[in-house]
């Protein structure tokens, strides 16, 4: 397997866990949260180094260089590859601008050891080859937004059941498939279980009630960055796209846009801000699962892009939520605030990831939704006509909220409600990648295709690593995927 | 090429681009914070608007002294995927159909950016309406130049979100924003299905590009590559979403309330150039309409009911605005029919005088009044009651039910609320309501605690 020229996995993984264990100790709130923000910005580094380093080799897979882990347990447990490539160093952005962008008054709510802690497990998990440990890893992950729920006294039963049934089933799903293999109709049921559990994870309908409890109950900021890398997305990619046949990935695919369409429905009768993102959120990332079971290399690569573009226009939106939150409380959306005169900037923001998340011209998503709708339409018209809805209706949510949360009356404050500067870095830095990306999509695009591609190719590789890739079917419905 | 054709190149990229680098300038200056003048932003405005305006009346001088009636503008492909057919492509075109229009659509936003510098001289959100007039006049030059569905498709979603955030406005009363979303939500469907339209058109096809589509014949000639059937689909689709940018019956709901906003914006948007948009993709489309007689039919209908719904609308409404707006919406309708009956010609020059004679209306719309009175200090007497003759011989009993029905718009948005928008909302309220039991079930406690929250935490009354 070709080596990368430093071991940035490992270094980012190990950063945020060791800021983990460095904040745990200071007790003061406003230097951990510094220290927060350097770690965080340091692990960004080496995602990024990552994703460079990698890009260059122009290889499918890489692992570490001087791999400790590969020396000591003789597996490689963290590689890399063209899925995970892109989405480490988003999956830091999100926690660095999530971090940056916690207001000074909020510190004492926000536990940054614990955030620190996930964005470790959260990197391990997106880096993790080894089925069993990225299965551990999922699992704990579920841990640290526990804790919280406790900590602030809420119930956390909703969580529990559907987090405990989660790892029941994966669990007992991955046993099954790994012991019982020589059975009849045992791999059928294990695959059944793994998707069972990691659509609970999605947060496919009905088993998402979890998600918006979450976000009643923890904070804003645990509950987003729990759910906007999309973690139970990769967990699909890797745990069951690997081993299930075409039709169940069909079905799966109709699940996603049923949750898809009910998610963006339900976002349009909610009456508080929160709960609003939360559907807005399980909506998109029911869309990039819709792509991602279309198996075709277009819908895949359209997946691929909307998962980029949702995980940058949606961390942005919820930062915004978030940032108003702080300032305000608790948003309802059932009157209208008048906020314009008071935030313009939040306003303005607002509106741009909102209408990045719907694939808006001009934006990173713009491209990304025709791609996934095009790969749609080319399985099932009917099918790509829902998408098409889904985004339509997403549309019409997210200007709703941008009305009732900026405009229909004049609010007066007897205090400032502007920006503050971290804030504003972050919100530049987000708007200068979803324009950016909007403006110039021809790279990520190119290399998502690609990735859809060797994707493709290295489907039906089954857990133990026996690559029995099904060329023939692939070549009968996609000879420009499989030709050289 | 040769040097005329490089000419011609940079003239036409000068077109498209320059409105966009206005949205550039304009739209960066609010994100870094920075405070133009009035007089600066006035002044960038006319200057882009004349700068585009120049080089699309050079070509039409170029186009009528060399005879050349088709002159493409190639900037390659944005994107691409050979392996899988899927591209965007930038292509804009200068025809006898989009050079008419687009220069028709830079003299009325120039006009109209001069008008509002005074109109809206001192108002708060002076940047903001001059940011979402570029957006829109980019909007405008890309759909009226695309030379390809998917260029065309840019343009049109532009032009929609800058049409509902200038209804919103005045964004502080509760009803402008209420009609923004609206005229917002209507276009959103519309959007849909105008993608829907252009995929299946890639689809059936294999390609979006205008030129290739229609054989490279010049406008409004050309034949296109699917059946009767596959022209219907696709006919359809567009026509809806023509149907809901223009106003078109069932959607003519949104055009008054879009009067919300000021006096420019509704002169310029709903009264000539987006409303009119609808019935510019129908123009462009034409062989697709010539493939299916059906189509046509339908499209014939649909023109002439809204024609009819809106001269009957346009006679009872109690506000200028709202009147001239359906007055706007029944010439729609027979632009729509003619392009139905295959008169393109005659559509494109109704859709050009129109325009004009819309916009002059609705500029001297807050000054009616005056106007009034000094036409009758002109002729020393009132103004003579314009009772029509088919009004005068309908039993009143009718003419009741006729005037109802017009105040009412027609009960088009009474309808869409009662069929569509209430059991929509009722069902997902259900849907929330069965999701509250289930989680307060699990959780043993009411698990919401966003049911508690205050409506107004941001009120100052509550600090005190």
């Amino acid at each position: 397997m070709p080596e990368l020229h430093f071991p940035w996995l490992e270094f980012s993984i190990l950063t945020p866990f060791l800021g983990a264990l460095v904040v745990w100790w200071i007790g003061d709130r406003q230097i951990a949260r510094n220290w927060s923000i350097g770690f965080c910005f340091v692990a960004l580094l080496f995602a990024l180094g990552e994703w460079i380093d990698f890009s260059m080799l122009g290889a499918f897979e890489a692992h570490d260089h001087w791999d400790v882990i590969t020396f000591l347990f003789h597996q490689d447990v963290f590689v890399i590859d063209e899925l995970s490539a892109p989405l480490l160093p988003l999956g830091a952005l999100i926690y660095l601008v999530t971090v940056l962008s916690t207001l000074r008054t909020k510190a004492s709510r926000f536990s940054f050891a614990w955030t620190l802690f996930s964005e470790a497990i959260m990197l391990a998990t997106l880096s993790c080859r080894t089925s069993w440990m990225m299965i551990v890893l999922l699992i704990v992950a579920t841990v640290p937004p526990w804790i919280e729920i406790k900590r602030r006294q809420r119930c956390t039963r909703v969580y529990t059941i559907h987090m405990g049934l989660f790892a029941g089933l994966l669990t007992v799903g991955y046993t099954l498939l790994t012991l019982g293999q020589d059975l009849p109709g045992c791999t059928l049921i294990a695959g059944a279980l793994i998707s069972l559990a990691t659509l609970l994870r999605s947060g496919i309908c009905p088993l998402h009630c979890w998600t918006t409890d979450l976000f009643e109950k923890a904070t804003f900021g645990t509950a987003m960055l729990f759910m906007t890398p999309l973690t139970g997305a990769y967990a699909v990619m890797r745990l069951v796209l690997p081993i299930a046949p075409d039709w169940a990935l069909h079905w799966i695919a109709i699940a996603s846009l049923i949750t898809a369409v009910y998610a963006s429905g339900m976002a349009l009768v909610q009456s508080e801000a929160r709960r609003f993102f939360c559907f807005l959120l399980l909506s998109n990332a029911s869309l990039v699962l819709v792509g991602l079971e279309l198996v075709t290399p277009i819908g895949l690569a359209g997946a691929l892009c909307v998962w980029l573009s949702v995980g940058l226009s949606l961390t942005g939106f919820g930062l915004t939520l978030r940032s108003i939150e702080s300032r305000i409380g608790r948003i309802s959306l059932q009157d209208y605030h008048g906020l314009y005169q008071q935030m313009p900037g939040f306003a303005g923001f607002f509106l741009l990831t909102g209408l990045a998340s719907i694939g808006f011209p001009g934006t990173i998503g713009f491209i990304a939704m025709e791609l996934l709708v095009e790969g749609a339409v080319g399985v099932y018209p009917i099918i790509g006509a829902a998408v098409v809805v889904v985004a339509a209706l997403n549309g019409i949510a997210v200007l709703h909220a941008y009305f009732r949360i900026f405009t229909g009356r004049r609010s007066t404050t007897q205090v400032s409600l502007q920006a503050r500067m971290p804030e504003r870095v972050s919100v530049l830095l987000l708007t200068v990648l979803i324009i950016g990306g909007g403006m110039v999509p021809g790279p990520s695009i190119a290399s998502r295709y690609h990735a859809a591609i060797e994707l493709g190719r290295h489907r039906h590789v089954n857990p133990n690593g026996e690559p029995t890739v099904d060329h023939e079917h692939l070549e009968d419905r996609h000879p420009e995927a499989v030709s050289p | 090429m040769n040097d005329f054709d490089i000419w011609l190149y940079w003239l036409g990229l000068a077109v498209v681009t320059i409105p966009c680098g206005l949205v550039a300038i304009l739209g960066l200056s609010a994100l870094l914070g920075i405070t133009l003048s009035e007089t600066s932003i006035s002044r960038l405005t006319q200057a882009a608007v004349l700068a585009s305006l120049l080089p699309a009346i050079s070509i039409l001088i170029l186009m009528l002294a060399t005879g050349r009636r088709f002159v493409p503008i190639e900037l390659g492909n944005w994107v691409s995927i050979p392996e899988v057919h899927f591209h965007f492509h930038w292509k804009f075109i200068f025809d006898r159909l989009s050079v008419p229009f687009v220069i028709l659509a830079l003299v009325l936003c120039g006009v109209v950016g001069a008008f509002t510098r005074r109109y809206l001289h001192r108002e708060e959100g002076y940047h903001r309406f001059f940011l979402l007039y570029s957006l829109f006049l980019a909007g405008m030059t890309i759909s009226a130049l695309a030379g390809t569905i998917e260029t065309l498709f840019f343009g049109w979603e532009l032009v929609g979100l800058s049409s509902a955030l200038l209804v919103a406005y005045f964004h502080e009363r509760e009803l402008p924003v209420r009609n923004g979303q609206r005229v917002w939500s209507v276009y959103r469907l519309a959007d849909a299905s105008f993608l829907l339209g252009a995929l299946l058109m890639h689809h059936f096809a294999g390609e979006g590009d205008f030129g290739t589509f229609f054989e490279n014949a010049a406008w409004p000639g050309g034949s296109i590559p699917l059946s009767q059937s596959q022209a219907l689909q696709v006919g359809l689709l567009l026509l809806l979403a023509a149907a809901g940018k223009s106003a078109l019956v069932p959607f003519s709901g949104w055009l008054p309330r879009a009067m919300e906003g000021p006096t420019p914006s509704s002169a310029v948007f709903y009264g000539s150039l987006s409303v009119h948009l609808g019935a510019y993709l129908l123009l462009r489309l034409a062989p697709i309409l010539e493939a299916s007689w059906q189509l046509q039919l339908i499209v014939i209908g649909i023109g002439g009911i809204s024609a009819f719904f809106g001269s009957v609308m346009s006679r009872v409404q109690s506000d200028v605005k709202s009147s001239l707006a359906y007055a706007s919406l029944t010439q729609v309708g027979i632009i729509v029919a003619e392009i139905g009956m295959g008169f393109y010609y005659l559509a494109l020059v109704h859709i050009l005088g129109h325009a004009c004679l819309r916009t002059l209306q609705l500029l001297r719309a807050p000054t009616l009044l005056n106007d009034y009175h000094a036409m009758e200090n002109a002729i020393g007497m009132q103004l003579p009651d314009s009772t029509d003759w088919l009004a005068a011989r309908l039993p009143s009993s009718l003419k009741r039910w006729w005037y109802r029905f017009g105040y009412e718009r027609g009960f088009m948005d009474l309808i869409l609320d009662s069929w569509v928008v209430h059991p929509f909302v009722a069902a997902f309220q259900l849907f929330d309501r069965q999701e509250r039991r289930w989680t307060n079930w699990l959780s043993t406690e009411p698990s919401r605690e966003s049911d508690h929250i205050e409506h107004h935490p941001e009120s100052t009354e509550r600090v005190a």
